[in-house]
């Protein structure tokens, strides 16, 4: 979980000494948590086994198996000694890394206690969290391209519900691809809305958004109960093919977790790249966020604030047309109503996890990705944790993250504040 | 919120809590929210119009003919909602000449049946508009409602042997105190952190989802049962109701008026309101003026949460008498429509929550007389709320003068607080 301790570190650090304390008494309560939970609940010969093939590749790692206490044993010490070192003398700056370094070993701790006595797919597993984390990253970049120019996104949910449902209806009238543009275009003009209420008209930005919404899951189940239940070739789109990339997908062990996957999650990585570079490494960048912290001085400057926003919004829109329509030509192969399932809320909770930052909401995308992905397997493994438990962790998380506890994320100082050209 | 001008008039006190809001409405314009109310019904008509399959199998042979199908169809859905909602005319004189028990009850329980359903929307409705008055924005309505819920039907079916008049109350109380609680974490967040309510309370919802889900199969799951419902309630923790079946209009309509007018006086006629709406209106001059802006945060945001939390309590206490999971339909967001239709005043929140259920019981209707998903009332709402939250469209649409002052406005300030 290298991607969480990235995630936290651009987090802005602060050397407080009740921060300091804080880290460390957590750090030792996930170490106490390792020895209480896990290791006192295991019996002392059991053995973990975790599978190192996705399947798919020629090449055939050897599982690897080792005796779960004792593993068990050295984890919950070494929590231990980092959170003692924290609480004496303080990790300064990289307390953030360390953190993440402990969470990594944390969940180690509780993957080998899940296998203890039994085996599991390690690699099938990460290759899930990575399809798992492609709809919420999309959704946190959706609102990152908005919220950095200022214009608060809570309609990402409802962006990705009709796009979804659209793309499911023109996928299956005039084929994927169309289905695909349909539902990006149908993300955009939402966005479009969006942006005349809360840029022109200067609506407060929340109350946009929740039009949006229940406009979206209205429309939808409409729709989906008018027409989709009974002309059911309206609803049947398939879905995109994975894609082997040549060369890279005989890689062993990474090969097929990285390099097979469908267009989604490619579309995904590329625009997390061009998103990142975009943002702050181009002109073009530079003045989106500069309206996003401070449009008066960008409008100063002679930036056109209203269309950057309306830019930003329709693009992040688009983006969230993109992820909506992972849905149904990714994932399912049909429109149901109400699927998206608060994908959009968590992308959005990603999004300040990941503290507006493309690769942090990528690696928050990931952490929930796999939590999710978790609560669904854990039922089969026979876990005795309640999975609804670990679908809670992602908001419990967020709303930490948010009180300043593991540090406090910089937003754009202008997000969610209309902007008024003096003059008027 | 912009009540600076409502400050400066306070020493007319003697004004009713309908005055009151009278001159709030006036000092936006009566006619925009009227206005927004009847395009966007007129715009769902519509949707339902090019939605009619007849439109489309006729077109090619005769526009005409299909326009006219297409109107025919609107027209029939909104009798539907008018006869599902408030009653069938012809029906309700049949049953007045015939003075027959069952058949009055049949005529008249439409009626009856969408003050039941706005019981919910009037709760949620006022607890939005609370914390809008103390500038905070409650979006974890739902949340609120489903720990309500969940509490009181615990306290329903758990508490055994107690009569109605302890076990009633003692079940309401603990619906409130679910809500508050969920409220309260929030409230707290924004007060000592700057965590924004926003983020907070869309996490808690989910949160609540879950625990309830949880909860539903574990602790609160019925014995006799796979599916994840709780047991039946005590009928001593049952919120009576007036009529025979099938009319189910319970007290619990009576209880979200007085709560309304709880509200009302609340934030008009004590001290603490007054604080409340001053750190809404403008926290540096609360702080400035030595009022403690954590304490009536949380405050705010607990009475909000307890509100909500009625709104689940009256749900399960009043009509449903168990829980399942999902039970709520979207309040959490129908509710932010209301207060802000309502202009966060108690009256306007009442009035609009009648006519959200209204609205939502006459859909039944109008699904069944003429094939018209229910979902379409989710979509006059998010209309009506774009209106009223633009009111300058309403304007342009039908020409209004801009107002001399500035409209209400509501502005949410940045996330990090």
């Amino acid at each position: 979980m290298s991607t969480q301790a990235s995630t936290i570190q651009s987090v802005a650090p602060q050397g407080t000494a009740t921060r300091r304390i804080v880290m460390g008494l957590v750090f030792l309560g996930l170490a106490a948590a390792i020895w209480f939970l896990f290791a006192n609940t295991t019996q002392a010969d059991l053995v973990t086994t975790f599978t190192l093939n996705p399947g798919g590749s020629q090449f055939n790692f050897p599982n690897l198996g080792f005796t779960t206490l004792p593993v068990l044993h050295a984890l919950a010490s070494a929590c231990a000694l980092i959170g003692a070192f924290q609480l004496a003398r303080g990790f300064g700056r990289s307390t953030n890394a360390v953190l993440g370094l402990v969470a990594a070993l944390f969940i180690f701790a509780f993957l080998s206690w899940v296998a203890s006595g039994t085996s599991l797919n390690l690699a099938g597993l990460l290759r899930a969290t990575l399809i798992r984390a492609v709809p919420i990253t999309l959704g946190a970049l959706s609102g990152i391209l908005c919220e950095r120019a200022g214009v608060v996104n809570i309609a990402i949910e409802g962006m990705m519900l009709t796009s979804a449902m659209v793309a499911a209806i023109f996928g299956s009238l005039y084929g994927l691809w169309v289905g695909l543009l349909a539902g990006v275009l149908a993300g955009g003009l939402l966005a479009v809305v969006h942006a005349i209420l809360s840029i022109k008209y200067k609506t407060d930005q929340i109350v946009s958004g929740t039009v949006i919404n229940i406009f979206s899951i209205g429309i939808t189940s409409f729709i989906s109960a008018k027409f989709l239940a009974s002309y059911r070739y309206l609803n049947n789109p398939g879905i995109f093919s994975d894609i082997q990339i040549p060369g890279l997908v005989d890689i062993p062990f990474l090969g097929p977790i990285l390099f097979s996957h469908n267009i989604f999650f490619f579309g995904m990585v590329v625009f997390l790249v061009l998103l990142h570079f975009g943002l702050f490494f181009t002109r073009w960048g530079l003045r989106l966020r500069s309206v996003g912290e401070h449009p008066k001085a960008a409008d100063t400057l002679g930036i056109n604030v209203f269309r950057t926003r309306y830019m930003a919004v329709i693009l992040g829109g688009m983006m969230a047309g993109f992820g909506g329509a992972y849905f149904t030509l990714g994932s399912v192969g049909r429109f149901d109503e109400v699927m998206t399932a608060g994908r959009g809320f968590i992308g959005l909770a990603a999004m300040i996890f990941g503290n507006w930052n493309p690769f942090g909401a990528f690696g928050a995308g990931l952490l929930f990705g796999f939590a999710d992905m978790l609560a669904a397997r854990l039922a089969i493994l026979g876990v005795r944790v309640p999975s609804e438990f670990l679908l809670m962790a992602p908001y419990v998380a967020t709303m930490i993250v948010l009180a300043g506890v593991v540090g406090r994320g910089q937003m754009p100082a202008a997000d969610g504040q209309p902007y008024e050209k003096e003059g008027h | 919120m912009a009540n600076q001008d409502n400050e400066s008039k306070a020493p007319a006190q003697k004004k009713s809590a309908f005055g009151i809001f009278l001159q709030e409405l006036g000092r936006g314009s009566v006619l925009v929210p009227i206005l927004a109310i009847i395009t966007g019904l007129f715009l769902g008509g519509l949707i339902v119009a090019v939605t009619t399959e007849a439109v489309y199998t006729t077109w090619s042979s005769s526009p005409l003919e299909a326009i006219s199908r297409g109107v025919d169809a609107a027209l029939r859905s909104y009798s539907a909602l008018f006869n599902g909602s408030i009653g069938n005319p012809e029906r309700i004189a049949d049953a007045l000449a015939s003075g027959e028990g069952a058949a009055l009850r049949r005529a008249f329980n439409p009626f009856l049946e969408s003050l039941t359903k706005s019981v919910p929307y009037i709760f949620a409705g006022l607890a939005v508009a609370l914390g809008f008055r103390a500038g905070l924005f409650n979006i974890g309505a739902e949340g609120q409602l489903f720990m309500g819920a969940i509490c009181s039907v615990y306290v329903g079916f758990a508490l055994t042997g107690l009569p109605a008049f302890i076990h009633l109350p003692l079940a309401l109380g603990a619906g409130a105190l679910g809500g508050a609680l969920w409220g309260f974490i929030p409230g707290l967040l924004k007060a000592k952190t700057g965590g924004h309510e926003v983020i907070n309370t869309i996490m808690m919802n989910y949160i609540a989802f879950r625990l309830s889900e949880y909860l539903l199969r574990g602790p609160l799951q019925r014995p006799d049962t796979t599916n994840p419902i709780s047991p039946f309630i005590e009928t001593t923790a049952q919120l009576p109701r007036f009529f025979d079946s099938p009319i189910r209009f319970h007290l619990g309509f009576f209880v979200a008026l007085a709560a309304a007018y709880g509200v009302y006086w609340l934030l008009f006629k004590t001290r603490l309101g007054f604080e409340l709406r001053t750190v809404g209106a403008n926290p540096s001059a609360a702080r400035y003026a030595g009022m403690n802006i954590v304490l009536v945060t949380v405050l705010a945001m607990s009475l909000s949460g307890a509100l909500a939390g009625l709104a689940g309590a009256n749900e399960v206490l009043g009509v449903n008498y168990t829980l399942a999971p999902a039970f709520s339909s979207g309040y959490g967001f129908d509710s932010i429509a209301l207060a802000l239709i309502g202009k966060s005043h108690p009256v306007g929140v009442v009035l609009a929550a009648l006519l959200f259920g209204f609205l939502r019981n006459g859909a039944l209707q109008m699904q069944i007389a003429a094939n018209v998903p229910v979902d379409i009332i989710s979509v006059m709402q998010a209309l009506i709320l774009a209106f009223i939250a633009a009111p300058a469209i309403i304007r342009t649409i039908y020409r209004l003068r801009a107002p001399a002052q500035q409209d209400d406005e509501l502005r949410v300030r940045g996330w990090g607080g």
